[in-house]
């Protein structure tokens, strides 16, 4: 019984990184209707400039923290101008392969520079384990609790209460309608990347802390992962982003330790398949019909 | 189009097919080329069946396909399995068990080609390309978890039957076939469904069959290269089939051109040998290929681009399948 209790909150752990990772992929589809592949790889930016600024720079740990988290918001801001922008015009086939060419071009940039050889990072959280009756919770599983919910309640109020918050949902809307009302519409879109692209960069801290090795195809597993939890949970829907995560890490969590290694994988994949072709938008996506 | 099929135009593509043969046949078997430049004939074929035939289900039907290599791992596979199990218990002469080989690894490979195609009935753009990534990322887990496969050791002792002779004859028949394919009726189809699949339902096309038929024809394909694949190597592991595999074929299609059969054969040709010239570099050849992609769908959509299709210097694209208009 407690062996399934410590399963479930290494689930819900993993599980709420991917939800953090999923919330980006899920606001940018919202406003600019694409699949930002390249997400996945901000996580691996923001690990390996939190490991230079505290191994070479000699950081402390929340300066640096947060000098990470900055510097994945502005490259989302970036990458959204550079590549993104001029193709907002262009087929959806168009946009995805320049994602996944951006994906692969920080991926490649990090082989330059860091090359393939994972650089060990000890990590910044030390916090001792908690024992609750026979259940035993290391301290990085609470940390990563608590960031993640505070990221998500803090986005949720964002979203809802703030102006800015209010300009994001009415682009996701209508671009043009909220271009009529005076929303900057090019300056909510970089406002989306760079939210999302932090939300990347503290997954990214918190992925690293846990695994404590660092290499140039990092992000690609979690973000695939992460995207297949912000589908699952209707792309485009931010509580189906956090639901999806959340879900997607516990099953993952429950196959690896009571089925088998192997598959969890397939496991997590199968279950996509299966929610897509039941409910082709997702368990909280909304549902959309085609006029012609 | 002109009557029967020896036409004076097929006379000249049959010979030029014959000289090629025999241009490669005089440097395989002479002393021109080193034996590493030899190695490479191989794959160059594989990565062209692989590339033409992914372009059929990219390119012309319109959707994104991330699990080409899943295919690949399934005929792969398959195929291997039967010829190590003709070699060890069976009489069938080498090159016979060959071709079974290669057939069953297509056939395979096409029935999970209607797997896939399941998913096709309900879902579109993103949402297919991603439940086809999903497809290659399972089948890859599974190859891995099964034993009769080898799981991640691998499977080995597969007979290297796979020579330049096997490859070129299956590149020209995979051209032949898909090309002829894409210029019938049937492709007509699939093409019109990419530029405006509910104009294409409008007048009574079954949308979602001709999309199933488009992913069973490239599976189909993508498993005979598969196979031949299998057969050079002499062992196969899972890693060989993972999503960067798919990527690495969409990237030829993407720089050869979508919807084009040339544009795929000659980027599969260069993407393959590029590498090997560019040894000293090989750090900057992901580089290389990133940047491409980027550069090459900017300058798609920028109005350079349209300029000079509008000069008549440029081919025209063919049209993706455009942003459908969401209702609220």
């Amino acid at each position: 019984m407690e062996s399934i209790i410590e399963q479930f909150i290494n689930g819900l752990r993993s599980g709420s990184i991917y939800a953090l990772i999923a919330l980006g992929y899920t606001m940018v589809y919202g406003i600019a209707k694409m699949i930002n592949f390249a997400h996945g790889d901000i996580i691996m930016v923001g690990a390996y400039v939190l490991y230079v600024s505290i191994t070479d720079l000699k950081m402390p740990v929340i300066p640096a923290v947060l000098f990470t988290i900055i510097v994945c918001a502005i490259l989302g801001i970036v990458i959204e101008k550079v590549a993104y922008k001029p193709l907002r015009k262009a087929p959806p086939l168009a946009v995805l392969i320049t994602a996944i060419g951006v994906s692969y071009l920080l991926q490649s940039v990090a082989l330059l520079i860091f090359t393939a050889n994972p650089i060990t990072f000890k990590s910044i959280i030390n916090l001792d384990t908690i024992k609750i009756g026979g259940i035993t919770i290391p301290g990085i599983t609470i940390v990563t609790l608590v960031v993640t919910s505070v990221c998500m309640i803090a986005l949720t109020l964002f979203i809802n209460k703030t102006k800015a918050g209010s300009a994001m949902r009415a682009v996701s809307e209508d671009k043009a309608a909220a271009q009529l009302m005076g929303i900057n519409v090019n300056r909510t879109i970089s406002l989306t990347f760079a939210i999302g692209s932090a939300l990347a960069a503290v997954a990214g801290i918190m992925f690293i802390c846990q695994f404590q090795s660092i290499k140039p195809t990092l992000g690609a597993l979690p973000g695939i992962k992460a995207f297949v939890a912000a589908v699952l949970g209707g792309i485009g829907s931010v509580p189906g982003a956090m639901l999806g995560g959340i879900l997607l890490g516990v099953i993952e969590s429950l196959s690896k330790a009571y089925l088998s290694t192997e598959l969890s994988d397939a496991i997590v994949f199968g279950v996509l398949v299966i929610v897509l072709l039941v409910k082709p938008s997702g368990l909280l996506g909304k549902n959309r019909i085609e006029k012609v | 189009m002109g009557k029967g099929i020896f036409t004076v135009k097929n006379l000249i593509k049959l010979a030029a097919v014959i000289a090629v043969y025999l241009i490669i046949m005089t440097v395989m078997e002479g002393n021109f080329a080193t034996r590493h430049f030899k190695s490479l004939l191989v794959p160059i074929g594989i990565n062209i069946i692989l590339a033409v035939s992914l372009n059929i289900t990219t390119g012309f039907l319109g959707e994104l396909s991330l699990g080409h290599a899943g295919f690949m791992a399934i005929g792969a596979y398959s195929g291997a399995l039967f010829t190590i199990f003709a070699e060890n218990h069976t009489g069938i002469p080498n090159s016979l068990a060959f071709l079974i080989g290669i057939i069953i690894g297509g056939i395979v490979a096409a029935l999970f080609g209607v797997v896939i195609g399941i998913p096709v009935l309900r879902l579109k753009g993103d949402y297919l390309a991603i439940v086809t990534l999903a497809f290659g990322e399972i089948v890859r887990s599974i190859v891995n978890f099964l034993s009769v496969t080898g799981g991640a050791r691998g499977l080995s002792g597969i007979p290297r039957y796979t020579n330049y002779k096997w490859t070129y004859a299956f590149v020209i028949i995979t051209i032949v076939l898909l090309a002829n394919f894409v210029k019938s009726r049937y492709g007509r189809v699939i093409s019109s469904i990419r530029d405006n699949s509910i104009a294409a339902e409008s007048i009574g096309i079954k949308v979602s069959n001709y999309k199933i038929m488009a992913f069973v024809i490239a599976a189909f394909f993508a498993g005979v290269a598969g196979v031949l694949f299998g057969h050079n190597l002499s062992i196969l592991k899972p890693g060989n089939f993972d999503y960067n595999k798919s990527i690495e074929i969409l990237v030829i299609v993407v720089l050869g051109g979508m919807g084009s059969i040339p544009g795929s054969v000659i980027s599969a040709i260069i993407l393959t040998l590029l590498p090997e010239f560019l040894r000293g570099a090989s750090n900057y050849r992901m580089l290389l290929y990133s940047l491409a992609l980027i550069l090459i769908m900017l300058f798609n959509s920028s109005e350079i681009r349209q300029r000079l299709e509008d000069s008549g210097k440029f081919p025209k694209l063919p049209k993706l399948p455009k942003l459908k208009a969401r209702a609220r």
